[in-house]
């Protein structure tokens, strides 16, 4: 049933990374000069591979997805370096047209907000048939026929009757499985996901991410999972990102991230946020990173994270610590990380955590 | 901190209804949602409540409403000993010395075009705490104990980022001394890193001023380290009340157990669990007859559809709201 043949015209090297990101640098003109909102970003994507890129506010998460899909916000913000290749083509060569067939065809996208999203005033399998008309060439009727066949392929139930109604009809849940199901509409090799479940119950959540699993595991896309939440990151991903103010500081195959996390930003955040799947009690207390999130205006000296790192040293205030592979497929940006692994702070499950851990779920 | 009675609860919170009409104005069939439905509770001087629901169970109009924000429907809210469900407005203004609240927002809760100092001035000026020359100081001090200090006095809200408007925002609560405070949802627009700094603050002031809480939250991840006990609440009502403990390591009621089953887990070797729970919460202007929670129940049988189950007790401190448990 998922058969658009995809009008995207590009032949690629079935070897290459479907996504290659090398040393990119995106800045926003501001009252006081430039600000960089990401810093020498080196990234890949392979083809069917969830990467999730995590981070808070202000890491560059968003903007580096924007910059992939050339939408940062004019005047304001442009790249100011680096390559960013798709399928085998370099995205800045080529024109705005063709870049809106890349958009259509190629990379399917989703948000936060599902209801800013959709057109409040055309009915759902319209909005789902107007991308199937404009990027596959399908007649209104063919198109109309096969909106419904994606809200059942996104497990909304009595599609056909859902696409002849309206957004404000459905709960947030179903509007971003609407939104899914335009993203997928021409069967793209990429979807990008910003925050998809961020603005969802805790039990909606749920439901999403294993209609993502699903669909990936059907459809073989690949997917950028853009997130603040290391729980969805480790539901989802098969490689993670780790951002912190404009910089990639950790990158990994999913278990040893959680396994063995090598940046102090990376331990931190993983000792800051409750688990369900320990005992706690009301007098147990979690341990909180220290500080604010630098402003990008003014970031620190070095690394932009020593200021808040409790193994920071005066080294670390010199340069920016450079890009360093633990392994073939870890990599860490922090100048203590040899020291650090030989002194055992390693986040790894301890026997006494494995000890405290119960059966939720 | 002795209150009256000795054995008496802080707060005792007896059938409360909060309805509100859903107006087809025009055509005249006004509608009535029931957001909060026969909701009893207790909270103890010094215990910490965590209530716990998601989007549409009426966690933040109940805490609206024990605090007379808004005016109940029916029921009652007894603080400290005496009946304050219809107390007048003056009186009510001095009671809430004594209950504060905290929000989730804090980039709308603080008034942009006030300094910090003055924020937190107002607040004591209201009450007559701290008049004339000690107000600076007791200001300053304030600002200390949340981890701020002197030199954000003259600043404006703008100038601090999230979690520091959230410390603004408890120094504010704080300031009048109250006995009871309604925390609603005070981490869910931080940052991660930021979130347990002001867990952490909120666990330390709690226990250093013997503050009865109210925390609401839409999930059971944050609650469980500042909870004492915890009400799981579903259109309107509640599903289980335990302590906290045993309400995580033995949730009883098939909601409790769903949204314990949703939360992610940061440990990839747990991925791929089923979603707990298929479709979605149904409108509250239609809630299903008999147990709210049953069309999405993956136990409920035709006698769910009967009668509205009661909250038993399952062990003490632990009551559950399921015929089929």
């Amino acid at each position: 049933m998922f058969t658009v043949n995809s009008s995207y015209p590009i032949a690629a090297a079935r070897s290459s990374p479907l996504v290659a990101i090398e040393d990119l640098r995106v800045e926003f003109a501001a009252d006081a000069g430039a600000v960089t909102a990401v810093d020498g970003l080196s990234l890949t994507i392979e083809r069917g591979e969830t990467l999730a890129v995590v981070g808070e506010s202000g890491s560059g998460k968003s903007v580096m997805a924007l910059a992939l899909l050339r939408l940062l916000p004019p005047p304001n913000g442009r790249i100011t370096g680096g390559r960013i290749r798709f399928d085998g083509v370099d995205l800045a060569g080529i024109g705005e047209a063709e870049m809106r067939r890349v958009r259509g065809t190629g990379i399917g996208m989703i948000f936060q907000e599902p209801m800013t999203s959709l057109n409040p005033v055309l009915s759902i399998g319209e909005q789902i048939a107007e991308r199937l008309r404009v990027h596959a060439g399908l007649g209104r009727r063919a198109a109309l026929a096969r909106a419904v066949e994606l809200l059942e392929r996104v497990r909304i139930p009595e599609p056909a009757r859902r696409a002849a109604g309206f957004p404000h009809q459905l709960s947030g849940g179903m509007r971003q499985r609407v939104m899914i199901a335009i993203a997928l509409a021409c069967a793209p090799k990429l979807l990008i996901a910003d925050e998809p479940t961020t603005a969802l119950d805790v039990t909606i959540q749920a439901q999403i991410l294993e209609l993502l699993r699903q669909l990936q595991t059907e459809l073989g896309m690949a997917m950028l999972f853009i997130t603040h939440d290391l729980g969805v990151v480790a539901e989802l991903a098969d490689r993670v990102v780790v951002m912190y103010a404009g910089r990639a500081v950790e990158e990994a195959p999913v278990g040893p991230l959680f396994a063995a996390p090598r940046m102090p930003y990376t331990q931190a955040l993983l000792r800051s946020i409750p688990r369900v799947d320990r005992t706690a009690s009301s007098r147990d207390r979690l341990a909180p990173i220290r500080g604010n999130m630098p402003d990008a205006r003014d970031l620190p000296a070095g690394c932009s994270f020593h200021p808040r790192c409790t193994e920071a040293r005066a080294a670390c205030i010199v340069a920016v610590p450079p890009y360093e592979a633990v392994d073939a497929a870890h990599r860490v940006r922090c100048c203590r990380w040899r020291e650090l692994a030989h002194a055992g702070t390693d986040l790894g499950e301890s026997a006494a955590d494995l000890a405290g851990s119960r059966g939720v779920g | 901190m002795s209150i009256a009675g000795g054995h008496a609860p802080l707060l005792d919170v007896r059938h409360l209804r909060q309805e509100f009409s859903a107006g087809r104005r025009f055509s005249g069939t006004a509608q009535t949602i029931k957001a909060v439905d026969d909701v009893s509770l207790t909270i103890g001087a010094g215990e910490v409540v965590g209530l716990v629901g998601e989007s549409g169970s009426g966690k933040t109009t109940l805490g609206r409403a024990i605090l007379r924000l808004i005016e109940p429907s029916s029921g009652k809210i007894f603080f400290d000993g005496s009946d304050i469900t219809r107390l007048p407005a003056r009186a009510m203004r001095a009671l809430r010395k004594d209950m504060q609240i905290v929000f989730q927002d804090p980039y709308a809760s603080l008034n942009p075009r006030m300094t910090v100092g003055d924020i937190l001035a107002q607040a004591l000026n209201l009450h007559g705490i701290a008049p004339g020359a000690a107000r600076e100081p007791r200001v300053v001090e304030l600002l200390q104990r949340v981890g701020l200090s002197a030199a954000h006095l003259r600043r404006y809200p703008h100038e601090f980022s999230g979690g520091q408007r959230q410390r603004i925002a408890i120094a504010r609560a704080l300031a009048v001394g109250p006995r009871f405070l309604v925390a609603d949802e005070p981490v869910s627009a931080l940052d991660v890193s930021i979130q347990a700094q002001v867990l952490n603050l909120l666990q330390d002031l709690q226990q250093e001023l013997g503050l009865a809480v109210l925390f609401i939250a839409h999930d059971l991840g944050v609650v469980e380290y500042l909870s004492d006990r915890v009400i799981v609440l579903y259109l309107g009502r509640i599903m289980e009340v335990a302590p906290a403990r045993d309400l995580y390591a033995n949730p009883r009621h098939p909601y409790t157990q769903a949204l314990l089953a949703a939360i992610p887990q940061a440990n990839p070797a747990r991925r791929g669990r089923p979603a707990p729970l298929h479709g979605d919460q149904p409108s509250p202007l239609a809630p299903p007859s008999g147990c709210v929670f049953r069309t999405r129940c993956p136990i409920a049988t035709a006698e769910c559809a009967a009668v509205v189950p009661p909250l038993e007790r399952h062990a003490p401190d632990h009551y559950k709201a399921c015929i089929r448990q």
